[in-house]
């Protein structure tokens, strides 16, 4: 908060403190439902709510009751499996498939780029509930629906956007001159490939891979529709438990999801910095 | 470059012209550029595109009937629906023989549930033809037929099966859109007002969606102009405020809010704990449209505070200090100078909030109540529910439509290469 110059008048003075405090308003609006969620997945009591002995920070109020069932039950530790399952190969398949798309797209003599471009990252526009049907009618005709192999073809279609966005992205900062200046100094094509774009686009294809996971993780309408309780995953599990019977096990599992999310943040973050050190840009 | 037709054409050192040569490289590198997109096209085409376009048949298939009952649908074809006279002999024998085959191939309860969401009873009209129809081996079929059920003496039904026997409808449509054909005259007409539902949720889906769509703009906005206007080492610290609910899963924050919102729950508490209310006023927040806006409000503020803020940091800073020091009151300054300039980001926000609010369908499913779900949830409970896969088909399709025209609007005024991942 920058000091206020002194000439300002007194209303101007109340206005400028009112307008941070509304800032730190919504700022506390956007994070506290997080906040919340933590203290009480320690709840001894099944409730999602503060009991008096929680307030007085009394030992007896709290308990990792609700952890030691995430860790134990059949069906958190069914839908850990399948979640981690269905995203790793969903992962895969949507960042093999979107790179090498991406660096098709980023390429001099593309044709009909901007319709490709839209028809790869439609999945992504069309809302969750739409292609959830869709899929569901067309997977359950050929035999897909409640299978782990639909849920994952369907999560990669979900992932791929992400992936083509984030690797054309860092495509285009790439200096076409690094190939040529391979090629004429006798490195062949796929030397020039691993040698000089992989290391460029590294950073690209993570930060790619990682929006498709946690696309796959968090994604609950699609794994509803095409899969079954065979193919629950961690959303799926809370879905239908705050649905049926609300258990503080599923503010565990979001107290787990959000530290997840924390560390992904983390890693996003230091990728982007690598790639604007590797540009030659210094890092904000 | 000008050249004279014969011996001056550029020639590579093949001796090939040089423009053939040029063009059949780029000819190549065109080649590669589509074989790299090719599989990723593929991929989308039949694992996204094919379903997509699939839905959009099974919204105008009717094939059912003329599928399950083909004879019945051809000798039908002579009969005057709106004559008020009963189908003759012939109908009868070929719908007895229809509904043999489709006994034997286990298919006549499909078409009776088919026939069910047009008008119910027909259901049980064919479990119980089904039935008794095996003891029926000789004419009149019609007396027998109508023996085992005296509705297929009533007109009705048969114009219910005739107005359903061509392979495509727009029933689904008209249906979405609370109008009806008549059986008894084939004229379309609205529905009654109690039995409308499609078009008040779909104004309902729009009320809300335009409601959260403005409230994240007045919420969003001061804090995108503060972070933009601090220095980059604050607002870096800062924007993880936006960035962790972003990224935190939906379902979380969902739950989040019903921990908060229930009647038994955080917020309940603390009022009561502070005097605002009394243990019998209770507030319900959740289980209606106000737990709906509030959650969707705050799951997709950031989506309206990122752009703004990318937008609003392009800014210069400059431009209203030179509007302060020609003279003009700090808010004329604001208001004239620096407002119209955020208008990009104001409308990639609020197309982006809306469109992701109008097919929202897991927040509404769970905190929605019956006054606070959205049109998605309309589209689950067919898929799941009432297993209308035509209805829930066809109301997906206009939901697509929407989108679509809304997304056009948005690559036209933002341009879709400039969509940001936060």
């Amino acid at each position: 908060m920058s000091r206020l110059p002194s000439y300002l008048s007194l209303p101007e003075r109340i206005w400028h403190y009112m307008f941070w405090i509304i800032c730190f308003l919504v700022l506390f609006f956007l994070v506290f439902p997080l906040l919340v969620i933590t203290p009480l997945s320690f709840n001894a009591v099944p409730f999602f709510t503060f009991t008096k002995e929680m307030l007085a920070f009394e030992p007896e109020g709290y308990s990792l009751v609700w952890y030691k069932e995430f860790f134990t039950s059949l069906n958190w530790q069914g839908a850990v499996k399948n979640s981690i399952i269905i995203a790793f190969f969903a992962t895969i398949i949507s960042t093999f498939l979107g790179t090498l798309a991406a660096l098709g797209l980023s390429r001099e003599h593309m044709p009909f780029r901007t319709l490709i471009m839209s028809l790869l990252i439609s999945p992504m526009i069309v809302p969750l509930i739409i292609s959830a049907a869709g899929m569901f009618f067309f997977y359950s005709r050929i035999g897909l629906q409640g299978t782990h192999l639909g849920v994952i073809l369907a999560h990669a279609v979900l992932g791929t956007p992400f992936v083509v966005i984030t690797v054309t992205a860092t495509l285009t900062g790439f200096d076409n001159n690094l190939i040529r200046a391979s090629q004429s100094l006798g490195a062949s094509p796929t030397k020039t490939f691993f040698k000089v774009v992989v290391p460029l686009i590294t950073p690209g294809v993570i930060s790619g891979a990682l929006f498709a996971f946690v696309t796959s993780f968090d994604e609950v309408v699609v794994v509803l529709f095409v899969g079954s309780y065979k193919q629950r995953t961690i959303p799926w599990q809370m879905f239908s438990g705050i649905r049926e019977q609300i258990s503080p096990t599923i503010l565990a599992a979001a107290t787990l999801l959000i530290l997840i999310t924390i560390s992904l943040l983390t890693t996003l973050e230091l990728l982007r910095r690598r790639t604007e050190r590797l540009r030659g840009v210094s890092p904000s | 470059m000008e050249q004279s037709p014969d011996k001056n054409i550029l020639v590579t050192a093949d001796g090939i012209p040089l423009k053939t040569s040029l063009a059949r490289a780029q000819r190549r590198s065109k080649f590669v550029a589509f074989m790299m997109v090719f599989p990723l096209l593929f991929f989308i085409m039949i694992g996204f595109i094919v379903p997509i376009v699939d839905m959009l048949f099974l919204s105008i298939d009717n094939s059912i009937v003329n599928r399950i009952l083909p004879n019945t649908v051809e000798s039908l074809k002579n009969w005057d629906p709106y004559a008020n006279e009963l189908p003759d002999e012939a109908v009868y024998a070929s719908m007895v023989d229809d509904i043999k085959k489709a006994k034997k191939a286990r298919e006549h309860t499909k078409i009776g549930t088919r026939l069910n969401y047009e008008s119910s009873g027909f259901a049980s009209l064919f479990r119980k033809a089904g039935r008794k129809v095996q003891k029926i081996d000789k004419p009149p079929y019609k007396e027998a037929l109508i023996k085992t059920d005296k509705r297929w003496a009533d007109i009705y039904t048969w114009q219910v099966i005739k107005q359903n026997s061509s392979d495509l409808t727009d029933g689904y449509y008209l249906a979405a859109f609370d109008f009806t054909r008549k059986f008894t005259n084939g004229k379309v007409e609205p529905l009654p007002e109690k039995d409308s539902i499609y078009i008040k949720l779909f104004f309902r889906t729009l009320l809300l969606s335009t409601l959260i769509t403005f409230l994240t703009f007045v919420i969003g906005f001061p804090v995108s102009y503060m972070l933009a206007n601090v220095p980059t080492r604050i607002s870096n610290i800062l924007i993880i405020f936006v960035l962790l609910p972003f990224w935190t899963s939906l379902l979380v924050r969902t739950t989040s809010w019903i921990a908060l919102l229930q009647q038994e729950g955080v917020i309940n508490d603390f009022l009561i704990l502070i005097g605002i209310i009394s243990e019998d006023g209770r507030l319900a927040m959740i289980h209606n449209a106000t737990g709906t806006v509030i959650a969707m409000t705050h799951i997709l503020l950031p989506f309206m505070i990122l752009p703004l803020f990318s937008v609003m940091k392009t800014i210069p800073k400059s431009y209203l200090r030179a509007a302060i020091s020609l003279g003009a009151h700090p808010w004329v300054a604001f208001w004239r100078i620096y407002f119209p300039n955020t208008g990009p980001g104001i409308g990639a926000g609020s197309i982006l909030v809306f469109i992701l609010a109008i097919g929202y369908y897991i927040t509404p499913a769970l905190v929605g109540g019956s006054s606070g779900t959205f049109i998605s949830n309309r589209i689950a409970y067919h898929i799941s529910n009432s297993l209308n896969w035509g209805l829930g088909s066809s109301i997906g399709v206009i939901l697509l439509v929407i989108v679509l025209f809304l997304f056009i609007l948005y690559d036209r005024i933002i341009g879709i290469k400039n969509m940001k991942l936060g």
